[in-house]
């Protein structure tokens, strides 16, 4: 070994490197975080340490701005992957008796003949945030906001829980879907349908569509692109029907309507 | 000498077996997202694909030839054999079994997040847990380069350590704390949620732990093509390495600045502060002075070739240079590849002119035009130099090198130019499906599909390769020498502390980590509400 101090401020490779070091960073500090945030109009900063703070990426409060007031109420259920995901038979059952009431609409075993969502097999994450959407009012229907008025939460994780139970409905799809379907429409920023709601992707909180009736997808697309339905966490759903033309639109109803 | 003949062949074996699968499926993502297959309707398999081409590519196929290159250094350099065989063997099955352990489900179609994980996609567990053991399979490699270096030195007290000793131990000191970055995010947030333990993650954060590990890994990948620049290509073409402290310092200088420079990757994200966005920026254009010290030295080196070989005037010397010689061939061209791409790194790090490329095919194009044309092609020269070593056989199809080396760079260079120039013209990245006929995209189609002929040639460059290293095995038995290494035009008896040893640049890395990356990831710590939901991917519907 050699008997030289390294790390010695009379070593010049030592004071060197690190003076190097500490100027580069100490210029670039100053550069970063006080010159060029001063030197950006508009930025509406007084004093050097709020500069200093603002490029660090601290977090300021807003500035009391008037709010514009929300015209309607926004979701505030929260989805993950493991959301209901287990299978609860006393669930089910109390479920079943619930779900008596449900029949007129939604069918004796979840699948309608009245355009109703079938709801046989649906994902138990997406049936509930459904019923708590109607409940807070941040998805309204003139039949179903009335009926869920008086269901409490566990009833709720009942309901989930036996249309999840239930048998569904497979697709039928001898040729290949359509473009929007399977590719989506990536200069309009479309993800595919199928990415999200089966078969081929199922991403957390995305509804079952196989099987479901034509007219009803149909009116929910339509009702998200105009802003009637605003449930969607973060807009997903509304800035693709946003973005889908009325024959994207019929063509993923269509397709994910059809039975055997 | 060489010891562990095996050891190192086998690390090169499976590093360019990877390599090979991971070519094919390369060409075939280029193919059928361009505008000569019909669309085949399946993004998951294409997002497969790309999966397991970049973590064969990233992770497994450039951490196999930095390890097999450092044990062949470590023997051939400190003329001695190399301390902790069994462990560097453990190391190795570590690197296999998690090879193993992440391309089964990402085979599967449980992990198609693609290399550089993107939370809050989640995948399979496996996938995650695999590349982690191969991460501590290459921090084996880590310790030993850095034990082989310390006895050697308690053997040989005030001796210079030998170049390409001090500069593999830097990349493996680089590599050891680069991968942390990612170790974290893998280990404190993606795994758990992929095990189910967890059903949110602070993305910003997680992006910011990767992007720790982003950059500085092209360094570490970079590595093995600078050691091969200094201290093989001088003594291959009949040079002297031109300085071997200007050496030093260049990998001195990449292990200090290569690290806090990763935030350029996060230019659009809004997680971290401008400051620390210009300050990373900063450091980043500080990286190009390594590399120009590099460009300086090998030129200079390769003129001593020139003047050696009789070359005269100007520009003389560079007539007589021994261009037939494929590592001649193999520096040239690393070096147009490496001033094309370094070129459009600087637009990369230039926070206004990157807002122009951000996501853009651009950017795809820049890595593939460093790592796979200017690294790739030394790491091609890396093995055409040692394997007469390593198989105790003459290498002699020169001829197929040749070829090799050339198709390897036009075909880079097809595929990479029109790569950018889509960029430019705003084709965005990581995406499966294109429609040509959309009037915004269609003029792109010409350029992608010049972009997929660069693509297969590249495919059969990689077959020729494989096949110069398969006719390697088979030739007559030949007693190639001891293994040397570059002599510089003059050659060092001592040298000063700082540089014999890798202390002084390892503190000033941490602390420049420290500097840049402390506050960003403590502030995201401290900041609640930060983390969003995991979104699953490859879960059965």
């Amino acid at each position: 070994m050699t008997a030289e101090r390294l790390f010695s401020f009379r070593n010049p490779w030592f004071t060197t490197s690190v003076g190097i070091a500490a100027s580069v960073a100490v210029v670039s500090a100053l550069m970063g975080f006080v010159v060029l945030p001063i030197l950006q109009p508009g930025a509406g900063l007084t004093g050097i340490w709020n500069v200093i703070c603002s490029a660090a990426g601290s977090i300021r409060t807003a500035p009391a701005e008037p709010v514009a007031p929300a015209t309607f109420l926004a979701s505030d259920v929260v989805v993950t992957g493991q959301m209901l995901s287990a299978l609860d038979a006393a669930a089910v059952g109390r479920g079943a008796t619930l779900a008596m009431q449900c029949t007129l609409c939604h069918g004796s075993r979840g699948l309608s003949e009245a355009e109703s969502p079938n709801l046989a097999g649906q994902h138990a994450a997406v049936v509930y945030k459904q019923l708590k959407d109607y409940q807070s009012g941040a998805r309204v229907n003139a039949i179903m906001t009335p009926r869920v008025a008086n269901l409490d939460d566990s009833d709720f994780r009942d309901l989930a829980a036996y249309y999840a139970y239930l048998p569904r409905l497979a697709g039928d799809h001898p040729d290949r879907p359509p473009q929007i379907v399977e590719s989506g429409a990536p200069m309009r920023n479309i993800a595919p349908c199928a990415s999200c709601h089966g078969e081929r992707e199922h991403k957390a909180g995305s509804a079952w569509l196989e099987g479901e009736s034509p007219i009803y997808l149909k009116a929910q697309l339509m009702a998200f692109a105009s802003g009637a339905r605003h449930n969607d966490i973060s807009q997903q759903m509304r800035n693709i029907a946003r973005e889908m033309t009325s024959t994207e639109i019929d063509a993923a109803a269509e397709y994910y309507g059809k039975q055997p | 000498m060489l010891h562990n003949k095996r050891l190192i062949l086998s690390h090169f074996w499976l590093a360019f077996a990877g390599f090979g699968v991971a070519l094919v499926l390369g060409a075939w993502q280029m193919f059928v997202r361009s505008p000569l297959s019909a669309w085949i309707g399946q993004p998951e398999l294409y997002y497969r694909s790309v999966t397991a081409h970049g973590t064969t590519m990233a992770y497994v196929f450039p951490t196999l030839v930095a390890m097999g290159f450092g044990y062949a250094v470590t023997e051939a350099a400190l003329e001695r054999p190399m301390i902790g065989r069994r462990w560097a063997w453990a190391g190795f099955a570590l690197v296999a079994l998690g090879t193993i352990t992440a391309i089964v489900p990402v085979s599967l179609g449980f992990a198609s997040v693609l290399y550089t994980f993107y939370p809050p996609m989640v995948g399979n567990p496996f996938y995650y847990i695999g590349i982690v053991l191969v991460v501590v399979g290459s921090w084996i490699w880590v310790a030993l380069m850095s034990a082989n270096l310390y006895a050697w030195k308690r053997a040989n007290p005030g001796a210079a350590v030998p170049l390409v000793m001090f500069a593999t131990v830097a990349g493996s000191y680089l590599w050891a704390w680069t991968a942390v970055g990612a170790a974290i995010e893998l280990l404190f947030q993606i795994i758990p949620a992929a095990l189910g333990l967890t059903t949110t993650i602070d993305a910003g954060l997680a992006r910011v732990f990767f992007s720790w590990t982003l950059h500085a890994i092209v360094y570490f990948w970079l590595m093995p093509a600078y050691i091969a620049y200094y201290t093989i290509i001088p003594r291959a073409i009949g040079g002297r390495l031109y300085s071997d402290p200007m050496a030093r310092i260049s990998f001195a200088l990449f292990l200090v600045v290569a690290m806090p420079i990763g935030v350029h990757h996060l230019f659009a994200d809004p997680q971290v502060g401008a400051g620390f966005k210009f300050l990373h920026s900063a450091f980043t254009a500080l990286v190009a002075l390594p590399t120009l010290l590099t460009v300086f030295t090998i030129c200079a080196s390769v003129e001593i070739a020139g003047r050696l070989r009789g070359g005269r005037g100007v520009l003389g010397w560079l007539t007589v240079l021994p261009w037939r010689n494929p590592m001649m061939l193999a520096v040239t061209f690393s070096f147009v590849m490496l001033g094309f791409g370094g070129a459009g790194g600087l637009i990369n790090m230039t926070y206004q002119l990157d807002a122009s490329i951000h996501n853009t095919q651009w950017v795809t194009g820049h890595f593939h035009l460093i790592f796979g044309g200017a690294i790739v092609i030394m790491y091609f020269a890396i093995a055409y130099d040692l394997w007469p070593h390593l198989t105790g056989r003459a290498l002699t199809c020169f001829r197929l090198m040749r070829i090799q080396l050339w198709t390897w760079f036009v075909g880079m260079i097809v595929l990479t130019f029109p790569w950018h120039y889509v960029g430019i013209l705003g084709m965005p990245r990581r995406m499966a499906f294109y429609d040509y006929s959309n009037p915004a995209i269609e003029p792109e189609a010409l350029s992608v599909i010049a972009s997929v002929l660069g693509g297969f040639i590249l495919v059969v460059s990689g077959a020729c390769f494989l096949a110069v290293l398969i006719r390697g095995h088979r030739e007559p038995r030949a007693d190639p020498g001891a293994y040397r290494f570059s002599v510089a035009a003059h050659q060092p008896r001592t040298m000063p502390a700082a540089l014999n040893g890798l202390g002084l640049w390892v503190s000033l890395m941490l602390a420049l980590t420290v500097i840049n990356y402390g506050y960003p990831i403590m502030h995201l710590l401290a900041t609640p509400n930060t983390a969003v939901p995991v979104v699953r991917i490859g879960s059965p519907t």
